[in-house]
């Protein structure tokens, strides 16, 4: 299977503070993988530097081959193009509406006209679940759970094979969130996505990922395939998979 | 690596069908160079037989070209076949449909003009309204409070005179020094004319106390204080902080809008003292470099002609000056709505609106003065 994402002896440090020290995982295509572990593990600011957010004070990441440390800018630019990130509020552009948030990266990076984008906007719309006059509204005029799907189809209008969620349920009602679940799963199969996920949220955990790494504790205690990780033996992840939900 | 796979092309013309053949990766933004050759090669009424066998990969916009391409040949009883071996393009181009969003289907018309100014009197009527509610909790707010004076929040109003004045003085200072020095210089050019340097004092002395040095602390003021009392609020609005206040029992009137506004009510006069200060001295500098009129002259010229009265009246206005600046300062951060812009809007009308109301209020006092003989 081809590695789209390769993490080697990823090491990051705030101040004093070492967050990770040494993260090694890859992920491969077509996979949903999971980034998991207790809050303040720093399970964000791996996602973060995986897209450019966040420099690592260590380490490599590697994206599509392409050493994301160690970059020029255009490069940087193209790959930028071939993922698709949704932060966890959204971060819809609040003076534009839906239709315009889509349509933004279409407008910018690509010569289509624009009935053709109007269209290619349509369908993102339409297979995030949203409908049509949806697409007129501001940001500020819809639900939390829309705007994640309206996120969501901004994060896609690219057509990337690469999806970035961090925490892509919360906020939403447990229905929204198993019919999001469903979106990603869905979404996976359609469009031959790779999926990196960081959820807190287990039953989306258990419906979603093919593999996850546990990062407790400045490392990853435990990686591979979901199955396995729950049968081992470490305090975080008794408490965390054994939980009633 | 990620390789930019180019698309290429080669068409044949037989028997009024077009056969078309493409190989490589068909995507966003090879797709344009598609549609032209296709263009370019199509004539009117021809068949059109796409050959996709050798595409590796193929996205939903180019999907929903594709599909859009076969419909416009139905809709026009034109043949139209697609062969493709690659079972991943086969699927994407099935799963993609084609879907129309049509502006005005959802209503979405351009208003006329008419509708637009009727639209906009009644919203700022609305605004007008919304303004005297909110002065009226303002004003419930002081007697509440005036009855309760312990719960006035002694430690935000002192935290706002820092903020807003004491670290204000600096500014209004050198601004008012600044235009002292400009007024003293502009005029002596003139009072030279007629040998009348002294009256530069008469001049500067009632021009600065009673007029000068209100107004320009009230615009310095507004533009520092006015804004951020906007942006703070407006952030606060965003952010939900206002409504987690008010759901915990803490009245932002009384928490945020009472301290903002008394802190700037009271230390108004005392910026207008220093603007008169500064001013002075700056207009004394000049007249004692270019006018020859000693420091001691100066100041008994000015003991002399500029009664005390001209002095008070500049400093009563300051409190009335505050109040409106802090009012509309804060009306205008409440009236932020969910969205980013909406703060910069809100901050900008802000700070016209308070110095607009400010020069209002100034010539309404004049007229007051004036009328009663002051």
């Amino acid at each position: 299977m081809k590695k789209i994402i390769d993490v080697k002896d990823l090491y990051t440090q705030f101040g004093a503070n070492v967050v990770h020290a040494g993260l090694n995982f890859h992920i491969n295509e077509g996979e949903i993988y999971g980034i998991l572990g207790p809050s303040g593990c720093g399970k964000s600011t791996v996602l973060r530097e995986m897209v450019m957010l966040q420099e690592l004070s260590g380490g490599s990441i590697e994206i599509f081959g392409q050493d994301v440390t160690n970059i020029s800018y255009d490069d940087a630019q193209e790959l930028r193009k071939n993922w698709g990130v949704l932060f966890q509020g959204g971060a819809l552009f609040s003076s534009l509406t839906l239709y315009e948030n889509i349509a933004l990266s279409l407008q910018e990076y690509t010569e289509l006209d624009k009935n053709l984008i109007s269209e290619i906007v349509a369908y993102k719309i339409d297979i995030v679940g949203l409908k049509p006059k949806d697409a007129y509204l501001y940001p500020s005029q819809i639900s939390g759970g829309m705007k994640k799907k309206a996120a969501l189809a901004r994060a896609l209008s690219l057509d990337p094979k690469l999806l970035f969620l961090d925490e892509p349920t919360s906020g939403l009602d447990p229905i929204s969130a198993r019919e999001f679940d469903k979106l990603i799963l869905k979404l996976r199969d359609l469009l031959g996505l790779t999926v990196v996920m960081v959820s807190h949220d287990l039953k989306s955990i258990y419906d979603t990922l093919d593999r996850a790494a546990i990062i407790d504790n400045k490392i990853i205690v435990a990686q591979g395939k979901l199955d396995d990780i729950i049968s081992m033996d470490n305090p975080f992840i008794q408490t965390f998979f054994k939980a009633d939900i | 690596m990620l390789s930019k796979k180019k698309l290429s092309f080669t068409s044949s013309f037989a028997n009024n069908r077009l056969d078309f053949s493409l190989t490589g990766e068909i995507n966003l933004y090879t797709l344009v160079s598609f549609e032209k050759e296709l263009e370019s090669k199509l004539r009117n009424g021809s068949e059109l037989s796409l050959n996709l066998d050798d595409i590796t990969s193929i996205d939903s916009a180019s999907a929903i070209y594709i599909n859009k391409l076969e419909q416009t040949f139905v809709e026009k009883q034109l043949a139209f076949s697609l062969t493709c071996k690659n079972e991943q393009v086969l699927n994407t181009l099935k799963t993609v449909h084609v879907m129309h969003l049509d502006l005005e289907e959802f209503g979405y018309k351009q208003p006329s003009f008419l509708e637009k100014l009727g639209e906009d009197a009644i919203l700022r009527m609305k605004k007008f309204v919304e303004f005297l509610s909110f002065f009226g909790q303002i004003s419930y707010g002081f007697f509440y409070l005036f009855k309760h004076l312990r719960s006035l929040r002694y430690k935000e109003i002192f935290f706002e005179i820092n903020e807003n004045a004491i670290k204000a003085f600096g500014i209004v200072a050198l601004t008012s020094f600044l235009v002292g020095v400009v007024m003293a210089y502009q005029s002596s050019v003139q009072l030279k004319i007629y040998g009348a340097n002294i009256f530069i004092v008469d001049m500067l002395g009632i021009s600065i106390f009673r007029e000068l040095a209100p107004l320009l602390t009230a615009i310095v003021i507004a533009g520092r204080s006015g804004s951020s009392f906007t942006a703070q609020i407006g952030a606060m609005k965003i952010t939900e902080e206002l409504d987690a206040m008010r759901t915990m029992g803490f009245d932002p009137i009384a928490f945020l809008v009472i301290p903002r506004i008394i802190a700037l009510m009271l230390m108004m006069p005392l910026l207008i003292f220093v603007s008169d200060v500064t001013g002075l001295l700056g207009g004394m500098l000049v007249a004692n470099l270019d006018l020859g009129i000693s420091t001691s002259l100066f100041l008994d010229r000015l003991n002399e002609v500029v009664a005390a009265k001209h002095f008070f009246v500049g400093i009563a206005k300051g409190p009335f000056f505050a109040f409106l600046i802090a009012s509309i300062g804060i009306f205008r951060g409440l009236l932020v709505k969910d969205d980013t812009q909406s703060i910069g809007i809100n901050t900008t009308k802000s700070v016209v609106e308070s110095i607009f109301a400010v020069i209002v209020c100034d010539a309404v006092f004049s007229i007051i003065f004036t009328n009663v003989g002051i």
